[in-house]
């Protein structure tokens, strides 16, 4: 599809060059730890090496000692204040700073405050803690059993580990689709617990200023504004107010949704700039941000399929186990427990669902959003793909085949999938033909029947996602009561130059130039002469940040209709100076004209510069406009993906041998960088299928708590990704785009699973859990009486 | 992240970096690539007192072939040991292990007599070594001595060396012609220690037969493996597929690994199995075409 | 203990502790903020730097090590207003999202490319495998060296 404007204006499906760019090839890049402030202290955190303990004593002494160390704060100190504990974006709580006793390995102790790192890092060595152990409950499955030990002592009325219980859908219906059917099948399906693991880790300055009365902290946040009014919230009764904070999310390496949670380490960081008036760093280290930070998955799922012999799909049931660690301080949607995972009906049209989830308290640290999965739909997209796939090959059917003949028509967009989403637009049988062409399909399955006859395992997997993204409608969402709403603020110069600012926040998503881009496509400003700023509390519309790839469906829909305000007002400032009637001029991008006398035109730099030199009386000057825009609806993003594995007999290793990914995020705003995000997806999807998991022992000592065992993919184990696209699309945005941000991370790890399961199915194999590590190839094999 | 405070030696010259090991005793720790040590500092698992660097000691770094034996300065780094011509052409086992350590910006700073100075039988040279039948030698106030690398390894972590003593060479016969060899390691992902890796050299006589062989195990022990039962198997026989499939089998009742985050007992010792016959096939390989 | 060193063609004198690693040298003693840290066992590459031409983690390295020694770092990387071909390369071909890795992996492809000119895409993988990034799955940093080898070889 041609783009409408020119290479010059640079709109909507040019690869414009990023803006950000040229700082960050110069190093020149500002993140947090970057930034240094006059006076500057350092906070490093003491952490628990039990799951569970009493907390007995904290010996300070050797710590304050030290010299440079100025003191450690305790949860009693902060309990002076109220402030030990605080509300988790679920309404659950959750601990600060503990008094009484720790709940996770690594869960934070104390805190060191100290004149350098180093110091710091000597106090946090130095300080005592004396524990009494508590019995650790690791898996949920015990937890949930009756008599188990209460692991949340600190909820006066709490006599079990149940977090929740929600369902949605129609059991009835669904139970007696199951009853009739002709087939089912039924899978166990455990999702792993994993790390984002941005390559930034993450920190904060707080810096109160009692002289100006204002708190000013740098952090690592994907949601400047909402991290704002909790700050209010929660530290309002020790005197912050909040117009007197400010947040700054400067640039940010990296997000993922890792950078949503508040941490305790944030608050504690504030509260010592409060004490003490200076300003206070704490920067984590790698391997207190894989142990402690917000996880993301750990779902048992149970799910069933049902259909008919001809293999047209019925029903789905899905029951799950959420393992979320002490306490639920998921970034989840309030009204959804358990995010977006009843999109679980995925592509299909499926007559009836049901789908339950029971959250459970573990001694694990809590989270369970937080890997670039769009609230849950990670969970959902693999087990619906799973169990499609695993009914294809019970069926005999290919699998291809046996989405085509599920999948929703074009046609019956707008769709009501059996669990209540209006999928906006979708065409999912294209994108898998597209998918299927350029992969060379017939050819890979000749090629498998050869290989089988070898005794070669080869294996062909297909992965048809439907995603759901851009929270949200604010009838349904909201995150601690705020809406989910997003901004645009446009204000234009007299020059014809122009800055914007919104509510999101960019951790590598190239908003700087995609936001520049949908604004010069809606006003004709070359997206060079747009400035666009994002992060800082002070000037940036209230807007709820950057995560679960809402960015475009929302706050591109929002500069899209801020834009069309500034026309509106240009058009009246372009009548006046074309004493023209507004009706009789006619925009074409950057300029109106009046009809039938092109020559008669003024440009939207003209008018830009009347608005403040010659604005018609009547209307006031300046030419700016803000939008806070509340999507009408989700969109659906869509793709599919397909995988060639070959499996190393002799070592169980599989390698990714080929990977075509074809994704429809509808009109695209810049190609290179769509692109870009769905290598990236693609990567983080890879890796929880066949390199990252978290485990713990069963006294919950975390396994995987390094980059030694926590393996990140790099360039070697990373395929050559191939991907292309359809568009298609949402009826509903005012640009037609969707968001594109997670699909790949979403859609990919069913499909490398289908074709590990794929080119294993002959010998007896039926499903493996992700990730599929070589020890776990080897043992299946071995069993099936395969070896080198 | 940040290590413990320590007091810091830099000597200039062999006697004076012995000298002063001596004087320290346990107290000091040798730093040549310190790409082991100095991560371990930062955790905090090594709290030395004092650190003897040894990089500023002159003429350890080099890659040289004379009189029949390899000999490679301990302060020769990695990477130039990977890129030495003479190491691709004549000792590919060496070769082929060099391109598994840690990763390719590691390799730039960690040296050759680190890797083995560390003992840990995780590491890739160690069981090289062992194939290759090479010597260290090192020298301590007490003057120089030539340990053999059978003797060299002496428990997890733990080596022959004398706490004054600095590994200064390490030695190699140079292959006969007909002379092969061959390092294949599994690991998770580059840079990651071996799920187990295996070091097989052999050398086949004029009638195909093999004359010597040495097969190294990494990491399945702890401490590097020399699987003498299955260099026994291969040596006076051809190396034919059965043969192979012996010593491979043997190779794999010889490692002692541990259960970890990598792998099963089971698995560790099937993929010792199946990499020997791989390590073996390949060395027989440039056995044969180099002869 | 005195530590000199030379960096980006500078000369420098601080005085700092042994244990001082140098990436925070860099960092904090001469606020050349572009060298970044990733994590703390010696895998990400965020802090790869130049030392005699040569990529090593400077978060694997004492600072007084480096004394006598000359570094590279990001900062250095553009003379005389005038981009580095890698530099272009990476803006060219979207071979960087977040940037935090960006720096490091410069800085070990500066080497690389001295040292193989004309490399396959696997060597290139190979030799970027040191450095981690989350964001772009590496395919366009590869497109990235690419380019910029492409307009070495053509002497541009």
């Amino acid at each position: 599809m041609a783009p409408k404007t020119s290479p010059e204006v640079g709109g909507m499906g040019h690869s414009v060059r990023r803006k950000e760019d040229p700082r960050f090839i110069r190093g020149k890049g500002t993140y947090v730890d970057d930034v240094v402030l006059p006076g500057m202290l350092y906070l490093d955190i003491v952490r628990s090496p039990f799951a569970h303990a009493k907390i007995k004593k904290i010996d300070a002494a050797k710590a304050t000692a030290i010299p440079g160390v100025l003191a450690v704060i305790t949860g009693q100190d902060l309990a002076k204040y109220n402030l030990h504990w605080m509300p988790t974006l679920m309404s659950d709580t959750q601990m600060v700073l503990p008094v009484e006793k720790v709940m996770y390995q690594a869960q934070e102790v104390a805190a060191v405050l100290a004149t350098s790192r180093y110091a710091a890092a000597d106090g946090a060595a130095a300080v005592l803690v004396e524990y009494e152990p508590l019995p650790v409950i690791v898996d949920p499955k015990k937890a949930l059993e009756p008599g188990a030990p209460v692991l949340r002592t600190d909820k006066k009325d709490k006599k079990d580990n149940h977090i929740w219980h929600w369902e949605w859908g129609n059991r009835a219906e669904t139970d007696r689709l199951f009853t009739e059917a002709e087939v089912t099948v039924k899978q166990d399906i455990y999702i792993p617990r994993i790390h984002v693991a941005s390559i930034e880790t993450c920190g904060c300055i707080a810096h109160f200023d009692k002289v100006n009365d204002k708190l000013t902290v740098w952090m690592t946040t994907q949601a400047p504004h909402a991290i704002r009014t909790v700050f209010a919230l929660v530290a309002g009764h020790v005197g912050l107010s909040e117009q007197n904070i400010r947040i700054i999310s400067p640039d940010i390496g990296g997000g993922f949704g890792g950078k949503v949670p508040v941490y305790p380490g944030y608050v504690i960081a504030v509260a010592a700039s409060v004490l003490t008036g200076k300003p206070v760093k704490w920067i984590e280290d790698r391997m207190e941000n894989l142990q402690a930070d917000s996880f993301a998955r750990d779902y048992h799922i149970t799910a069933e399929l049902a259909a008919k012999k001809d293999g047209t799909l019925t029903a789905l049931r899905i029951k799950t186990l959420a393992d979320h660690g002490y306490t639920d301080a998921a970034a989840n949607p309030s009204k959804f427990p358990a995010g977006l995972f009843h999109v679980c009906t995925g592509s299909y049209d499926l007559k009836a669902a049901h789908v339950e989830v029971d959250g459970a308290y573990t001694n694990k640290p809590p989270g369970g959003i937080a890997y670039r999965c769009s609230f849950r739909v990670t969970e959902a997209v693999h087990t619906i793909e799973r169990m499609a796939d695993l009914m294809a090959h019970q069926l005999g059917m290919d699998p291809a085949e046996f989405r085509m003949k599920n999948f929703v028509k074009p046609e019956q967009f707008p769709y009501k999938s059996a669990l209540g989403w209006e999928y906006d637009s979708g065409n999912y049988a294209g994108a898998l033909r597209k998918a299927m062409d350029t992969i060379g399909y017939a050819d890979l399955r000749r090629e498998q029947a050869e290989k089988r006859k070898r005794g070669e395992l080869m294996g062909i997997g297909i992965s048809s996602f439907t995603e759901i993204v851009g929270a949200g409608p604010s009838k349904h969402f909201d995150i601690l009561g705020l809406k989910m709403f997003d901004s645009c603020e446009i204000r234009i110069h007299p020059t014809g130059k122009a800055i914007a600012r919104f509510g999101t926040k960019s951790q590598g998503q190239g908003h700087e130039t995609t936001y520049a881009q949908i604004l010069a496509e809606e006003l004709g400003i070359p997206a060079a002469d747009i400035r666009v700023e994002e992060g800082d509390t002070d000037t940036a519309p209230y807007g709820l940040g950057t995560y679960a790839s809402r960015s475009t469906p929302v706050a591109g829909a929002a500069a899209a209709i801020a834009a069309r305000k500034i026309q509106d007002k240009a058009r009246k400032i372009a009548a006046h100076l074309l004493e023209a009637a507004e009706e009789d001029l006619v925009w074409e991008t950057g300029k109106f004209s009046v009809k039938g006398a092109p020559n008669r035109s003024k440009t939207i730099q003209e008018i830009a510069f009347a608005a403040y030199t010659n604005h018609p009386q009547g209307l006031e000057a300046g030419l700016e406009a803000v939008s806070y825009y509340d999507p009408p609806n989700l969109t659906y993003p869509f793709g599919s993906y397909i995988c060639v594995v070959d499996v190393d007999k002799g070592t169980g290793e599989v390698k990714v041998r080929r990977f075509v990914a074809i994704d429809d995020c509808g009109n695209i705003i810049n190609p290179m960088i769509v692109q870009g995000q769905v290598h990236g997806g693609l990567t983080m999807g890879l890796a929880p299928a066949l390199l990252e998991e978290i485990s713990y022992d069963e006294i919950g000592n975390i396994q995987g708590g390094s980059f030694i065992d926590y393996l990140l993919p790099t360039a070697v184990e990373t395929p050559k990704w191939e991907t292309g696209h359809t568009v298609t699309p949402s009826p509903h945005h005012p640009l037609g785009a969707k968001g594109v941000g997670e699909s790949a991370t979403v859609g990919a790890p069913a499909a490398i699973a289908n074709a590990v399961v794929d080119a294993l199915w002959h010998l007896g194999v039926r499903h493996i859990d992700i990730p599929i590590t070589p020890p776990k190839v080897w043992r299946l094999l071995r069993e099936k009486g395969v070896t080198e | 992240m940040i290590p413990g405070a320590f007091e810091y030696h830099a000597p200039g010259s062999l006697g004076e970096a012995t000298a002063l090991l001596a004087r320290l005793g346990p107290d000091a720790k040798v730093l040549s690539g310190g790409q082991s040590l100095i991560p371990l500092m930062k955790l905090r698992l090594a709290t030395p007192p004092h650190v003897v660097d040894i990089n500023a000691i002159p003429g350890l770094a080099y890659v040289r072939e004379d009189g029949g034996t390899l000999r490679i300065g301990a302060l020769t780094r990695e990477s130039d040991l990977e890129e030495s011509e003479v190491v691709r052409r004549r000792y590919p086992l060496l070769h082929d292990t060099c391109r598994v350590i840690a990763d390719p910006i590691v390799r730039n700073l960690a040296t050759v007599g680190g890797n083995l100075a560390h003992g840990d039988p995780a590491n890739d040279h160690p069981a090289t070594m062992l194939a290759l039948a090479a010597e260290v030698v090192a020298v301590g106030t007490g003057g120089e001595r030539k340990i053999p690398i059978g003797q060299f390894f002496t428990g997890p972590f733990s080596t022959a060396l004398k706490a004054d003593e600095i590994v200064t060479e390490i030695r190699i016969p140079t292959p006969r012609p007909g002379s092969g060899g061959a390092y294949v390691k599994l690991e998770r992902k580059v840079g990651d220690f071996a799920t187990a890796a295996v070091a097989a050299q052999l050398t086949l006589g004029a009638d195909g037969v093999c004359e010597q062989a040495g097969i190294g195990l990494t990491n399945v022990g702890s401490v590097p493996i020399r699987a003498t039962k299955a260099e026994a198997a291969l040596t006076g026989k051809r190396p034919d597929e059965a043969a192979i499939k012996q010593a491979a089998q043997l190779a794999a009742e010889a490692a002692q690994p541990a259960a970890d985050l990598r792998g099963s007992v089971e698995y560790k010792k099937d993929l010792v199995r199946v990499l020997t016959g791989r390590a073996l096939r390949k060395a027989i390989e440039r056995a044969q075409k180099g002869a | 203990m005195l530590v000199k060193v030379s960096i980006n063609g500078e000369k420098h004198e601080a005085d700092v502790e042994p244990r001082l690693l140098l990436v925070h040298l860099i960092r904090e003693v001469l606020r050349l903020t572009g060298t970044h840290i990733g994590c703390d066992t010696t895998h990400c590459g965020a802090c790869t730097v130049l030392l005699d031409g040569r990529p090593v983690k400077s978060c694997t390295m004492f600072a007084v090590q480096a004394s006598g020694h000359e570094m590279t770092t990001v900062e250095g990387l553009e003379q005389d207003g005038k981009l580095h071909p890698l530099q272009e390369g990476f803006m060219a071909e979207h071979g960087l999202q977040c940037g935090y890795c960006t720096p490091g992996m410069l800085m070990t492809s500066v080497a690389f490319l001295k040292k193989n000119p004309k490399p396959t895409e696997d060597e290139i993988r190979l030799a970027i495998s040191g450095n981690l990034c989350r964001c772009t799955g590496y395919v366009n940093i590869v497109k990235a060296i690419q380019h910029a080898a492409a307009k070495l070889q053509g002497g541009a």
